[in-house]
Protein backbone atom coordinates (compact mmCIF):
# COMPACT_ATOMS: atom_id res chain seq x y z
CA UNK A 1 0.00 0.00 0.00
CA UNK A 2 1.35 3.45 -0.74
CA UNK A 3 2.75 5.36 2.45
CA UNK A 4 0.61 8.82 1.56
CA UNK A 5 -2.96 8.35 3.55
CA UNK A 6 -5.81 9.25 1.20
CA UNK A 7 -6.87 12.32 3.58
CA UNK A 8 -4.04 14.09 2.61
CA UNK A 9 -4.20 14.08 -0.88
CA UNK A 10 -7.85 15.07 -0.50
CA UNK A 11 -6.41 18.03 1.28
CA UNK A 12 -4.29 18.84 -1.41
CA UNK A 13 -7.07 18.72 -3.75
CA UNK A 14 -9.28 20.73 -1.86
CA UNK A 15 -6.97 23.15 -1.29
CA UNK A 16 -6.30 23.78 -5.31
CA UNK A 17 -9.74 23.71 -5.63
CA UNK A 18 -9.83 26.58 -2.96
CA UNK A 19 -7.28 28.49 -4.67
CA UNK A 20 -9.15 27.70 -7.98
CA UNK A 21 -12.29 29.40 -6.39
CA UNK A 22 -10.61 32.21 -5.04
CA UNK A 23 -8.69 33.11 -8.02
CA UNK A 24 -11.73 33.01 -10.38
CA UNK A 25 -13.97 35.26 -8.00
CA UNK A 26 -11.44 37.86 -7.45
CA UNK A 27 -9.92 37.93 -10.99
CA UNK A 28 -10.78 40.31 -13.85
CA UNK A 29 -8.62 39.42 -16.33
CA UNK A 30 -10.31 36.87 -18.66
CA UNK A 31 -7.19 35.08 -18.82
CA UNK A 32 -6.28 35.11 -15.03
CA UNK A 33 -9.90 33.50 -14.85
CA UNK A 34 -9.17 30.86 -17.31
CA UNK A 35 -6.45 29.88 -15.20
CA UNK A 36 -8.31 29.88 -12.52
CA UNK A 37 -11.00 27.55 -13.80
CA UNK A 38 -7.84 25.12 -14.50
CA UNK A 39 -7.42 25.06 -11.14
CA UNK A 40 -10.50 24.03 -10.02
CA UNK A 41 -10.46 21.02 -12.88
CA UNK A 42 -7.12 19.92 -11.83
CA UNK A 43 -8.42 19.76 -8.75
CA UNK A 44 -10.89 17.21 -9.06
CA UNK A 45 -8.25 15.45 -11.07
CA UNK A 46 -6.11 15.09 -8.40
CA UNK A 47 -9.53 13.39 -6.63
CA UNK A 48 -10.22 10.91 -9.40
CA UNK A 49 -6.39 9.54 -9.17
CA UNK A 50 -5.86 9.37 -5.42
CA UNK A 51 -10.18 8.05 -5.05
CA UNK A 52 -8.73 5.68 -8.08
CA UNK A 53 -5.58 4.62 -6.32
CA UNK A 54 -7.50 3.74 -2.92
CA UNK A 55 -10.68 2.00 -4.35
CA UNK A 56 -11.51 -1.21 -5.56
CA UNK A 57 -11.77 -0.42 -9.52
CA UNK A 58 -8.79 1.58 -10.41
CA UNK A 59 -9.40 2.07 -13.90
CA UNK A 60 -12.53 4.83 -13.88
CA UNK A 61 -10.96 7.22 -12.21
CA UNK A 62 -8.07 7.07 -13.85
CA UNK A 63 -9.65 7.03 -17.23
CA UNK A 64 -12.24 9.94 -15.99
CA UNK A 65 -8.66 11.68 -15.34
CA UNK A 66 -7.67 11.80 -19.18
CA UNK A 67 -10.91 12.62 -20.37
CA UNK A 68 -10.59 15.58 -17.78
CA UNK A 69 -7.36 16.56 -19.29
CA UNK A 70 -8.98 16.63 -22.52
CA UNK A 71 -11.22 18.89 -21.89
CA UNK A 72 -9.42 20.91 -20.65
CA UNK A 73 -7.04 20.93 -23.55
CA UNK A 74 -10.67 21.54 -25.77
CA UNK A 75 -11.81 24.53 -23.31
CA UNK A 76 -8.48 26.64 -23.36
CA UNK A 77 -8.62 26.22 -27.09
CA UNK A 78 -12.00 27.85 -27.47
CA UNK A 79 -11.61 30.05 -24.58
CA UNK A 80 -8.86 31.37 -25.60
CA UNK A 81 -10.04 32.26 -29.14
CA UNK A 82 -13.44 33.80 -27.51
CA UNK A 83 -11.15 35.63 -25.44
CA UNK A 84 -8.76 36.82 -28.86
CA UNK A 85 -12.65 38.04 -30.65
CA UNK A 86 -13.32 39.87 -27.34
CA UNK A 87 -9.61 41.85 -27.53
CA UNK A 88 -9.89 42.60 -31.44
CA UNK A 89 -13.67 44.54 -30.33
CA UNK A 90 -13.34 46.24 -27.26
CA UNK A 91 -9.77 46.44 -26.84
CA UNK A 92 -9.19 44.76 -22.99
CA UNK A 93 -9.52 41.44 -21.96
CA UNK A 94 -11.19 43.01 -18.01
CA UNK A 95 -14.07 41.34 -18.06
CA UNK A 96 -15.67 44.79 -16.34
CA UNK A 97 -14.56 46.97 -19.41
CA UNK A 98 -16.92 44.39 -21.98
CA UNK A 99 -20.28 46.21 -21.57
CA UNK A 100 -22.15 46.12 -24.91
CA UNK A 101 -24.74 44.34 -22.35
CA UNK A 102 -26.78 45.56 -19.44
CA UNK A 103 -25.30 44.46 -16.33
CA UNK B 1 -2.40 -5.97 -14.25
CA UNK B 2 -5.88 -5.60 -15.08
CA UNK B 3 -6.90 -6.63 -18.52
CA UNK B 4 -9.68 -4.51 -19.99
CA UNK B 5 -11.99 -6.14 -22.15
CA UNK B 6 -13.91 -4.65 -24.68
CA UNK B 7 -17.44 -4.59 -23.41
CA UNK B 8 -20.05 -5.77 -26.35
CA UNK B 9 -21.55 -2.59 -28.73
CA UNK B 10 -25.22 -2.42 -29.13
CA UNK B 11 -24.93 -0.06 -32.49
CA UNK B 12 -28.19 0.72 -32.94
CA UNK B 13 -28.22 2.34 -29.07
CA UNK B 14 -25.94 5.16 -30.80
CA UNK B 15 -27.79 5.66 -34.13
CA UNK B 16 -29.05 8.82 -33.05
CA UNK B 17 -25.95 10.37 -31.84
CA UNK B 18 -23.69 9.05 -34.35
CA UNK B 19 -25.94 10.15 -37.56
CA UNK B 20 -25.98 13.62 -36.02
CA UNK B 21 -22.17 13.45 -35.28
CA UNK B 22 -21.74 12.01 -38.76
CA UNK B 23 -24.07 15.40 -40.02
CA UNK B 24 -21.67 18.03 -37.89
CA UNK B 25 -18.70 16.74 -40.07
CA UNK B 26 -20.16 16.67 -43.20
CA UNK B 27 -21.52 20.04 -42.64
CA UNK B 28 -18.29 20.95 -41.29
CA UNK B 29 -16.58 20.00 -44.83
CA UNK B 30 -18.65 21.32 -47.03
CA UNK B 31 -19.02 25.02 -45.24
CA UNK B 32 -15.43 25.21 -46.85
CA UNK B 33 -16.90 24.41 -50.54
CA UNK B 34 -21.00 25.81 -50.39
CA UNK B 35 -20.81 29.01 -50.41
CA UNK B 36 -24.70 29.53 -50.78
CA UNK B 37 -26.11 29.20 -47.34
CA UNK B 38 -29.66 28.32 -48.28
CA UNK B 39 -27.96 24.82 -49.96
CA UNK B 40 -26.58 24.11 -46.47
CA UNK B 41 -29.53 25.02 -44.27
CA UNK B 42 -31.77 22.27 -46.70
CA UNK B 43 -28.78 19.59 -45.99
CA UNK B 44 -29.00 20.19 -42.13
CA UNK B 45 -32.52 20.00 -42.13
CA UNK B 46 -32.86 17.09 -44.38
CA UNK B 47 -29.81 15.29 -41.96
CA UNK B 48 -31.89 16.03 -38.51
CA UNK B 49 -35.31 15.20 -40.14
CA UNK B 50 -34.03 11.87 -41.19
CA UNK B 51 -32.07 11.33 -38.08
CA UNK B 52 -35.22 12.36 -36.20
CA UNK B 53 -37.15 9.21 -37.88
CA UNK B 54 -34.44 7.02 -37.80
CA UNK B 55 -34.89 7.59 -34.29
CA UNK B 56 -38.44 7.04 -33.82
CA UNK B 57 -38.08 3.65 -35.56
CA UNK B 58 -36.12 2.78 -32.46
CA UNK B 59 -39.23 3.68 -30.59
CA UNK B 60 -39.97 0.18 -28.45
CA UNK B 61 -35.92 -0.58 -27.85
CA UNK B 62 -34.92 -0.63 -24.50
CA UNK B 63 -30.86 -1.72 -24.14
CA UNK B 64 -28.09 -0.76 -22.16
CA UNK B 65 -24.60 -0.78 -23.66
CA UNK B 66 -20.95 0.41 -23.71
CA UNK B 67 -20.64 -1.65 -20.31
CA UNK B 68 -23.45 0.01 -18.53
CA UNK B 69 -23.20 3.41 -19.70
CA UNK B 70 -25.23 4.59 -22.32
CA UNK B 71 -28.72 3.70 -22.25
CA UNK B 72 -31.41 3.27 -25.33
CA UNK B 73 -34.78 3.36 -23.23
CA UNK B 74 -37.50 5.83 -24.24
CA UNK B 75 -36.76 8.37 -21.89
CA UNK B 76 -34.31 8.93 -23.89
CA UNK B 77 -35.90 9.08 -27.23
CA UNK B 78 -38.39 11.16 -25.90
CA UNK B 79 -35.44 13.25 -25.34
CA UNK B 80 -33.71 12.97 -28.54
CA UNK B 81 -36.48 13.46 -30.98
CA UNK B 82 -37.61 16.63 -28.87
CA UNK B 83 -33.58 18.23 -29.51
CA UNK B 84 -33.98 16.69 -33.24
CA UNK B 85 -37.18 19.25 -33.53
CA UNK B 86 -36.20 21.74 -31.78
CA UNK B 87 -32.91 21.61 -33.75
CA UNK B 88 -34.91 21.56 -36.70
CA UNK B 89 -36.83 24.19 -36.07
CA UNK B 90 -34.19 26.58 -34.89
CA UNK B 91 -32.25 25.94 -38.29
CA UNK B 92 -35.59 26.73 -40.19
CA UNK B 93 -35.41 30.11 -38.15
CA UNK B 94 -31.87 30.14 -39.21
CA UNK B 95 -32.12 29.93 -42.80
CA UNK B 96 -33.66 33.63 -42.48
CA UNK B 97 -31.88 34.89 -39.48
CA UNK B 98 -28.50 34.29 -41.04
CA UNK B 99 -28.40 36.68 -43.99
CA UNK B 100 -26.71 39.71 -44.08
CA UNK B 101 -24.99 38.43 -40.64
CA UNK B 102 -21.54 37.21 -42.33
CA UNK B 103 -22.12 33.67 -39.57
CA UNK B 104 -20.07 30.90 -41.83
CA UNK B 105 -23.18 28.63 -42.62
CA UNK B 106 -21.25 25.43 -42.86
CA UNK B 107 -19.73 26.14 -39.32
CA UNK B 108 -22.75 27.32 -37.95
CA UNK B 109 -24.52 24.52 -38.68
CA UNK B 110 -21.98 21.77 -38.07
CA UNK B 111 -21.93 23.29 -34.67
CA UNK B 112 -25.50 23.27 -34.26
CA UNK B 113 -25.51 19.25 -35.35
CA UNK B 114 -22.61 18.70 -32.75
CA UNK B 115 -24.22 20.34 -29.87
CA UNK B 116 -27.16 18.07 -30.57
CA UNK B 117 -25.41 15.23 -30.51
CA UNK B 118 -24.16 16.15 -27.13
CA UNK B 119 -27.66 16.34 -26.27
CA UNK B 120 -28.68 12.84 -27.19
CA UNK B 121 -25.32 11.88 -25.16
CA UNK B 122 -26.50 13.43 -22.37
CA UNK B 123 -30.00 12.18 -22.39
CA UNK B 124 -28.82 8.51 -22.38
CA UNK B 125 -25.69 8.68 -20.34
CA UNK B 126 -26.34 6.16 -17.46
CA UNK B 127 -23.02 6.91 -15.84
CA UNK B 128 -21.40 10.56 -14.30
CA UNK B 129 -18.67 10.25 -17.10
CA UNK B 130 -20.55 10.42 -20.12
CA UNK B 131 -22.85 12.89 -18.23
CA UNK B 132 -19.75 14.89 -18.70
CA UNK B 133 -18.54 14.34 -21.85
CA UNK B 134 -22.28 15.04 -23.27
CA UNK B 135 -22.36 18.01 -21.23
CA UNK B 136 -19.30 19.59 -22.58
CA UNK B 137 -19.17 18.31 -26.25
CA UNK B 138 -22.90 20.24 -26.08
CA UNK B 139 -21.62 23.49 -23.94
CA UNK B 140 -18.37 24.01 -26.45
CA UNK B 141 -20.11 24.12 -28.99
CA UNK B 142 -23.02 26.25 -27.78
CA UNK B 143 -19.89 29.04 -26.09
CA UNK B 144 -18.99 29.05 -29.89
CA UNK B 145 -22.38 29.13 -31.36
CA UNK B 146 -23.00 31.93 -28.65
CA UNK B 147 -20.27 34.11 -29.97
CA UNK B 148 -21.33 33.10 -33.73
CA UNK B 149 -21.66 37.09 -34.88
CA UNK B 150 -18.31 37.63 -34.12
CA UNK B 151 -18.45 41.70 -35.83
CA UNK B 152 -21.39 42.44 -33.28
CA UNK B 153 -19.72 43.43 -29.75
CA UNK B 154 -22.78 41.97 -27.79
CA UNK B 155 -22.44 38.14 -29.30
CA UNK B 156 -18.78 38.69 -27.96
CA UNK B 157 -19.50 39.70 -24.81
CA UNK B 158 -22.33 36.93 -24.14
CA UNK B 159 -20.05 34.04 -25.68
CA UNK B 160 -16.97 34.92 -23.38
CA UNK B 161 -19.94 35.23 -20.32
CA UNK B 162 -21.00 31.99 -21.44
CA UNK B 163 -18.16 30.49 -21.87
CA UNK B 164 -16.24 32.04 -18.12
CA UNK B 165 -19.37 30.80 -15.95
CA UNK B 166 -19.71 27.55 -18.09
CA UNK B 167 -16.27 26.36 -17.54
CA UNK B 168 -16.64 27.74 -13.81
CA UNK B 169 -19.47 25.48 -13.54
CA UNK B 170 -17.99 22.50 -14.68
CA UNK B 171 -15.32 22.89 -12.70
CA UNK B 172 -17.95 21.98 -9.40
CA UNK B 173 -19.32 19.38 -11.89
CA UNK B 174 -15.84 17.44 -11.97
CA UNK B 175 -15.68 18.57 -8.20
CA UNK B 176 -18.51 16.86 -7.39
CA UNK B 177 -18.76 13.72 -9.34
CA UNK B 178 -15.22 13.40 -7.85
CA UNK B 179 -16.78 13.17 -4.23
CA UNK B 180 -19.39 11.10 -5.21
CA UNK B 181 -16.84 8.59 -6.78
CA UNK B 182 -15.07 8.72 -3.46
CA UNK B 183 -17.65 7.92 -1.38
CA UNK B 184 -19.81 5.50 -3.40
CA UNK B 185 -16.32 4.11 -5.36
CA UNK B 186 -18.79 3.97 -9.41
CA UNK B 187 -19.62 6.54 -11.71
CA UNK B 188 -22.26 4.37 -12.82
CA UNK B 189 -25.80 5.37 -11.75
CA UNK B 190 -26.91 1.95 -10.65
CA UNK B 191 -24.10 1.37 -9.28
CA UNK B 192 -24.60 4.39 -6.93
CA UNK B 193 -28.17 3.73 -6.59
CA UNK B 194 -27.39 0.66 -5.00
CA UNK B 195 -24.41 2.26 -2.82
CA UNK B 196 -25.72 5.51 -1.43
CA UNK B 197 -28.05 3.36 1.05
CA UNK B 198 -24.96 2.24 2.86
CA UNK B 199 -21.71 4.64 2.58
CA UNK B 200 -19.35 5.23 5.50
CA UNK B 201 -18.89 8.60 3.46
CA UNK B 202 -22.16 10.22 4.24
CA UNK B 203 -20.97 13.54 4.26
CA UNK B 204 -18.54 13.23 1.03
CA UNK B 205 -21.72 12.14 -0.65
CA UNK B 206 -24.08 15.21 0.22
CA UNK B 207 -21.37 17.49 -0.48
CA UNK B 208 -21.14 16.40 -3.92
CA UNK B 209 -24.91 16.22 -4.40
CA UNK B 210 -24.57 19.64 -3.36
CA UNK B 211 -22.12 20.38 -5.71
CA UNK B 212 -23.95 18.91 -9.24
CA UNK B 213 -26.69 20.64 -8.08
CA UNK B 214 -24.94 23.90 -8.17
CA UNK B 215 -23.10 22.85 -11.63
CA UNK B 216 -26.64 21.23 -13.72
CA UNK B 217 -28.45 24.54 -12.14
CA UNK B 218 -25.90 27.24 -14.17
CA UNK B 219 -26.54 24.91 -16.69
CA UNK B 220 -30.73 25.05 -16.63
CA UNK B 221 -30.37 28.62 -15.51
CA UNK B 222 -31.42 28.41 -11.56
CA UNK B 223 -31.56 31.01 -9.40
CA UNK B 224 -28.63 31.80 -7.73
CA UNK B 225 -27.08 30.70 -10.56
CA UNK B 226 -28.95 32.63 -13.30
CA UNK B 227 -26.49 35.20 -13.55
CA UNK B 228 -25.29 35.10 -16.81
CA UNK B 229 -28.86 34.50 -18.46
CA UNK B 230 -30.15 37.52 -19.09
CA UNK B 231 -26.81 38.88 -20.66
CA UNK B 232 -25.68 35.82 -22.74
CA UNK B 233 -29.74 35.37 -24.16
CA UNK B 234 -29.57 38.81 -25.17
CA UNK B 235 -26.04 39.10 -26.14
CA UNK B 236 -26.19 35.66 -28.54
CA UNK B 237 -27.90 35.64 -32.35
CA UNK B 238 -31.45 35.33 -31.45
CA UNK B 239 -31.88 31.93 -33.08
CA UNK B 240 -29.17 30.77 -30.74
CA UNK B 241 -30.74 32.08 -27.90
CA UNK B 242 -33.81 29.95 -29.04
CA UNK B 243 -31.67 26.92 -28.87
CA UNK B 244 -30.16 27.69 -25.47
CA UNK B 245 -33.23 28.18 -23.65
CA UNK B 246 -34.53 25.34 -25.07
CA UNK B 247 -32.65 22.78 -25.88
CA UNK B 248 -29.64 22.99 -23.74
CA UNK B 249 -32.03 23.39 -20.95
CA UNK B 250 -33.82 20.50 -21.47
CA UNK B 251 -30.62 18.30 -22.31
CA UNK B 252 -29.62 20.06 -18.71
CA UNK B 253 -32.45 18.63 -17.45
CA UNK B 254 -32.74 15.43 -18.81
CA UNK B 255 -29.30 14.58 -17.65
CA UNK B 256 -30.44 16.06 -14.36
CA UNK B 257 -33.56 14.17 -13.76
CA UNK B 258 -31.95 10.82 -15.20
CA UNK B 259 -28.84 11.65 -12.53
CA UNK B 260 -31.12 12.90 -9.19
CA UNK B 261 -34.04 10.29 -9.40
CA UNK B 262 -32.03 7.11 -10.81
CA UNK B 263 -28.92 8.00 -9.01
CA UNK B 264 -29.57 9.41 -5.85
CA UNK B 265 -33.42 8.52 -5.76
CA UNK B 266 -32.36 6.99 -2.58
CA UNK B 267 -31.17 10.49 -0.85
CA UNK B 268 -34.47 12.34 -2.14
CA UNK B 269 -35.14 13.39 1.38
CA UNK B 270 -31.73 15.14 1.62
CA UNK B 271 -31.63 16.97 -1.93
CA UNK B 272 -35.54 17.96 -1.89
CA UNK B 273 -35.21 20.07 0.82
CA UNK B 274 -32.18 22.03 -1.41
CA UNK B 275 -34.19 21.94 -4.59
CA UNK B 276 -37.74 22.99 -2.94
CA UNK B 277 -36.12 26.34 -2.23
CA UNK B 278 -34.32 26.63 -5.89
CA UNK B 279 -37.43 26.12 -7.05
CA UNK B 280 -38.89 28.50 -5.18
CA UNK B 281 -36.15 30.83 -5.60
CA UNK B 282 -36.66 30.26 -9.31
CA UNK B 283 -39.79 31.04 -9.98
CA UNK B 284 -40.25 34.06 -7.95
CA UNK B 285 -36.47 36.04 -8.94
CA UNK B 286 -37.14 35.00 -12.65
CA UNK B 287 -40.73 36.33 -13.02
CA UNK B 288 -40.61 38.94 -10.56
CA UNK B 289 -36.94 40.55 -12.38
CA UNK B 290 -38.78 39.83 -15.72
CA UNK B 291 -41.33 42.17 -14.38
CA UNK B 292 -38.80 45.22 -14.96
CA UNK B 293 -37.51 44.68 -18.39
CA UNK B 294 -38.16 47.02 -21.71
CA UNK B 295 -36.23 44.84 -24.02
CA UNK B 296 -38.65 41.43 -25.21
CA UNK B 297 -35.28 39.46 -25.69
CA UNK B 298 -34.19 40.02 -22.31
CA UNK B 299 -37.77 39.59 -20.52
CA UNK B 300 -37.45 35.81 -22.35
CA UNK B 301 -34.36 35.67 -20.39
CA UNK B 302 -36.07 35.75 -17.25
CA UNK B 303 -39.14 34.00 -18.28
CA UNK B 304 -37.18 31.17 -18.98
CA UNK B 305 -35.84 31.42 -15.74
CA UNK B 306 -38.73 31.66 -14.03
CA UNK B 307 -39.89 28.36 -16.17
CA UNK B 308 -36.70 26.00 -14.96
CA UNK B 309 -38.25 27.36 -11.77
CA UNK B 310 -41.64 25.70 -12.32
CA UNK B 311 -40.07 22.30 -13.86
CA UNK B 312 -37.84 22.11 -10.62
CA UNK B 313 -41.32 22.03 -8.41
CA UNK B 314 -41.94 18.78 -10.34
CA UNK B 315 -38.01 17.45 -9.75
CA UNK B 316 -39.06 18.19 -6.38
CA UNK B 317 -42.21 16.20 -6.22
CA UNK B 318 -40.48 13.95 -7.80
CA UNK B 319 -42.23 9.96 -8.25
CA UNK B 320 -43.95 9.03 -11.03
CA UNK B 321 -45.93 12.15 -11.29
CA UNK B 322 -43.49 14.28 -11.27
CA UNK B 323 -41.36 12.82 -13.23
CA UNK B 324 -43.64 12.73 -16.27
CA UNK B 325 -44.82 16.30 -15.64
CA UNK B 326 -41.14 17.48 -15.79
CA UNK B 327 -40.45 15.50 -19.39
CA UNK B 328 -44.09 16.81 -20.18
CA UNK B 329 -43.41 20.25 -19.29
CA UNK B 330 -40.11 20.74 -21.09
CA UNK B 331 -42.48 19.60 -24.23
CA UNK B 332 -44.80 22.27 -23.95
CA UNK B 333 -42.16 24.69 -22.74
CA UNK B 334 -40.43 23.84 -25.73
CA UNK B 335 -42.56 24.83 -28.54
CA UNK B 336 -43.85 27.85 -26.82
CA UNK B 337 -40.38 29.06 -26.13
CA UNK B 338 -39.00 28.35 -29.48
CA UNK B 339 -42.24 30.62 -30.98
CA UNK B 340 -41.49 33.19 -28.83
CA UNK B 341 -37.90 33.44 -30.01
CA UNK B 342 -38.91 33.02 -33.63
CA UNK B 343 -41.02 36.22 -33.54
CA UNK B 344 -38.32 38.35 -31.61
CA UNK B 345 -35.82 37.17 -34.39
CA UNK B 346 -38.70 37.86 -37.52
CA UNK B 347 -38.98 41.49 -36.11
CA UNK B 348 -35.54 42.36 -35.61
CA UNK B 349 -32.93 42.75 -39.13
CA UNK B 350 -29.46 42.92 -39.31
CA UNK B 351 -28.49 46.58 -37.64
CA UNK B 352 -31.87 46.95 -36.24
CA UNK B 353 -32.36 44.70 -33.42
CA UNK B 354 -35.96 46.26 -32.82
CA UNK B 355 -36.24 44.10 -29.27
CA UNK B 356 -37.60 46.74 -27.00
CA UNK B 357 -41.38 46.91 -25.94
CA UNK B 358 -41.48 50.23 -28.38
CA UNK B 359 -40.63 48.03 -31.09
CA UNK B 360 -43.57 46.22 -30.85
CA UNK B 361 -46.27 48.90 -31.21
CA UNK B 362 -48.34 48.11 -33.69
CA UNK B 363 -47.61 45.38 -34.87
CA UNK B 364 -50.38 43.43 -34.08
CA UNK B 365 -51.94 45.35 -36.80
CA UNK B 366 -48.89 45.88 -38.99
CA UNK B 367 -48.37 42.16 -39.18
CA UNK B 368 -50.66 40.24 -37.99
CA UNK B 369 -49.57 36.43 -38.43
CA UNK B 370 -46.83 37.75 -35.90
CA UNK B 371 -49.14 39.27 -33.88
CA UNK B 372 -51.44 36.35 -33.32
CA UNK B 373 -48.51 33.52 -33.51
CA UNK B 374 -47.20 35.91 -30.37
CA UNK B 375 -50.53 35.97 -28.64
CA UNK B 376 -50.32 32.79 -28.48
CA UNK B 377 -47.05 32.10 -27.27
CA UNK B 378 -47.69 34.82 -24.39
CA UNK B 379 -51.01 33.46 -23.41
CA UNK B 380 -49.37 29.68 -23.18
CA UNK B 381 -46.73 31.14 -21.33
CA UNK B 382 -48.96 32.67 -18.94
CA UNK B 383 -50.69 29.55 -18.79
CA UNK B 384 -53.97 30.62 -20.07
CA UNK B 385 -56.32 27.14 -20.90
CA UNK B 386 -56.51 25.72 -23.53
CA UNK B 387 -53.16 26.30 -24.93
CA UNK B 388 -50.12 23.69 -23.66
CA UNK B 389 -48.42 26.08 -21.15
CA UNK B 390 -51.64 25.67 -19.56
CA UNK B 391 -51.63 21.95 -19.29
CA UNK B 392 -47.59 21.79 -18.15
CA UNK B 393 -48.58 24.05 -15.23
CA UNK B 394 -51.76 21.90 -14.18
CA UNK B 395 -49.61 18.46 -14.25
CA UNK B 396 -47.08 20.06 -12.41
CA UNK B 397 -48.88 21.41 -9.36
CA UNK B 398 -51.13 18.55 -9.48
CA UNK B 399 -47.99 16.19 -9.11
CA UNK B 400 -46.50 18.60 -6.36
CA UNK B 401 -49.61 18.65 -4.27
CA UNK B 402 -50.58 14.95 -4.25
CA UNK B 403 -46.78 14.39 -2.67
CA UNK B 404 -47.82 16.92 -0.31
CA UNK B 405 -45.58 19.87 -1.33
CA UNK B 406 -48.87 22.47 -1.05
CA UNK B 407 -46.81 25.81 -0.15
CA UNK B 408 -44.41 25.23 -3.54
CA UNK B 409 -47.47 24.34 -5.42
CA UNK B 410 -49.20 27.71 -4.30
CA UNK B 411 -45.97 29.72 -4.31
CA UNK B 412 -45.95 28.26 -8.17
CA UNK B 413 -50.10 29.55 -8.92
CA UNK B 414 -49.10 32.83 -7.33
CA UNK B 415 -45.83 33.10 -9.67
CA UNK B 416 -48.17 32.37 -12.79
CA UNK B 417 -50.19 35.39 -11.74
CA UNK B 418 -47.00 37.56 -11.07
CA UNK B 419 -46.08 36.50 -14.87
CA UNK B 420 -49.44 37.47 -16.70
CA UNK B 421 -48.17 41.29 -16.08
CA UNK B 422 -45.20 40.92 -18.12
CA UNK B 423 -46.85 38.46 -20.91
CA UNK B 424 -49.96 40.94 -21.33
CA UNK B 425 -47.48 43.52 -21.79
CA UNK B 426 -46.50 42.68 -24.63
CA UNK B 427 -49.81 41.99 -26.70
CA UNK B 428 -51.06 45.46 -25.22
CA UNK B 429 -47.63 46.86 -26.69
CA UNK B 430 -49.09 45.00 -29.94
CA UNK B 431 -52.57 45.65 -30.12
CA UNK B 432 -52.84 48.87 -27.82
CA UNK B 433 -50.62 51.22 -28.99
CA UNK B 434 -50.17 52.85 -31.54
CA UNK B 435 -47.11 52.46 -33.37
CA UNK B 436 -45.33 54.42 -35.80
CA UNK B 437 -46.02 53.90 -39.85
CA UNK B 438 -44.18 51.24 -41.80
CA UNK B 439 -40.63 52.56 -43.11
CA UNK B 440 -40.48 51.01 -46.60
CA UNK B 441 -41.58 46.73 -47.25
CA UNK B 442 -41.35 44.00 -44.82
CA UNK B 443 -38.26 41.17 -45.94
CA UNK B 444 -39.99 38.01 -47.07
CA UNK B 445 -39.25 35.36 -44.52
CA UNK B 446 -40.60 32.31 -45.60
CA UNK B 447 -38.31 29.71 -43.37
CA UNK B 448 -38.39 31.59 -40.10
CA UNK B 449 -42.63 32.16 -40.62
CA UNK B 450 -43.04 28.51 -40.95
CA UNK B 451 -41.12 27.40 -37.85
CA UNK B 452 -42.69 30.15 -35.68
CA UNK B 453 -46.49 28.65 -37.40
CA UNK B 454 -44.83 25.27 -37.26
CA UNK B 455 -44.49 25.95 -33.18
CA UNK B 456 -48.13 27.98 -32.88
CA UNK B 457 -49.85 24.86 -34.11
CA UNK B 458 -47.76 22.60 -31.77
CA UNK B 459 -48.41 24.64 -28.62
CA UNK B 460 -52.02 24.82 -29.68
CA UNK B 461 -52.60 20.57 -30.28
CA UNK B 462 -50.63 19.71 -27.29
CA UNK B 463 -52.66 22.39 -25.28
CA UNK B 464 -56.06 20.96 -26.39
CA UNK B 465 -55.08 16.95 -26.56
CA UNK B 466 -52.88 17.15 -23.83
CA UNK B 467 -53.54 13.38 -23.28
CA UNK B 468 -51.57 11.64 -26.02
CA UNK B 469 -48.52 13.84 -25.24
CA UNK B 470 -48.69 12.97 -21.66
CA UNK B 471 -48.43 9.65 -22.35
CA UNK B 472 -45.55 10.27 -24.58
CA UNK B 473 -43.74 11.88 -21.06
CA UNK B 474 -45.30 8.73 -18.74
CA UNK B 475 -43.54 6.31 -21.59
CA UNK B 476 -40.39 7.83 -20.96
CA UNK B 477 -39.96 8.37 -17.21
CA UNK B 478 -41.15 4.83 -16.41
CA UNK B 479 -38.74 3.41 -18.89
CA UNK B 480 -36.16 4.77 -16.86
Amino acid sequence: MPGVPLQHVLLVGLVLFALGLYTVLTRRNAIGILMGIELLLNAANVNYVAFARYSGAPTDGQIFAIFVVMLAAAEAAVGLAIVLGIYRNFESIDVDATHALRH
Amino acid sequence: MEQLLLPAIDWLAVLPVGLTSILGLVLLALGLFVDDDETLGWITLIGLAVTAVATACLAGQKSITFNGTFALDAYALFFDLLFLVAGIVVVLMSMTYLEGTGIPSGDYYGLLAFAIAGMIVMASATDLIVVFLGLEIMSISVYVLAGAWRTQLRSNEAAMKYFLLGAFATGFLLYGIALVYGATGAFRLDRIATAVGDTPNRTMLIAGVAMLIIAFGFKVAAVPFHMWTPDVYEGAPTTVTALMAVAVKAAGFAAFVRVFLHGFGGLHADWSMLLWVIAALTMTVGNVLALAQRNVKRMLAYSSIAHAGYILVALVASGAAGGTAALFYLLVYSFMTLGAFGVVAALGSVGEPNETLDDYAGIGFRRPLLGVTMTIFMLSLTGIPPLAGFAGKFYVFTAAIREGYYVLAVIGVLNSAISSAYYVRVLIAMYLTPGAEEHGRVARQPYLLTSIVVSAVMTVVVGVFPALWMQLARFGFLSL
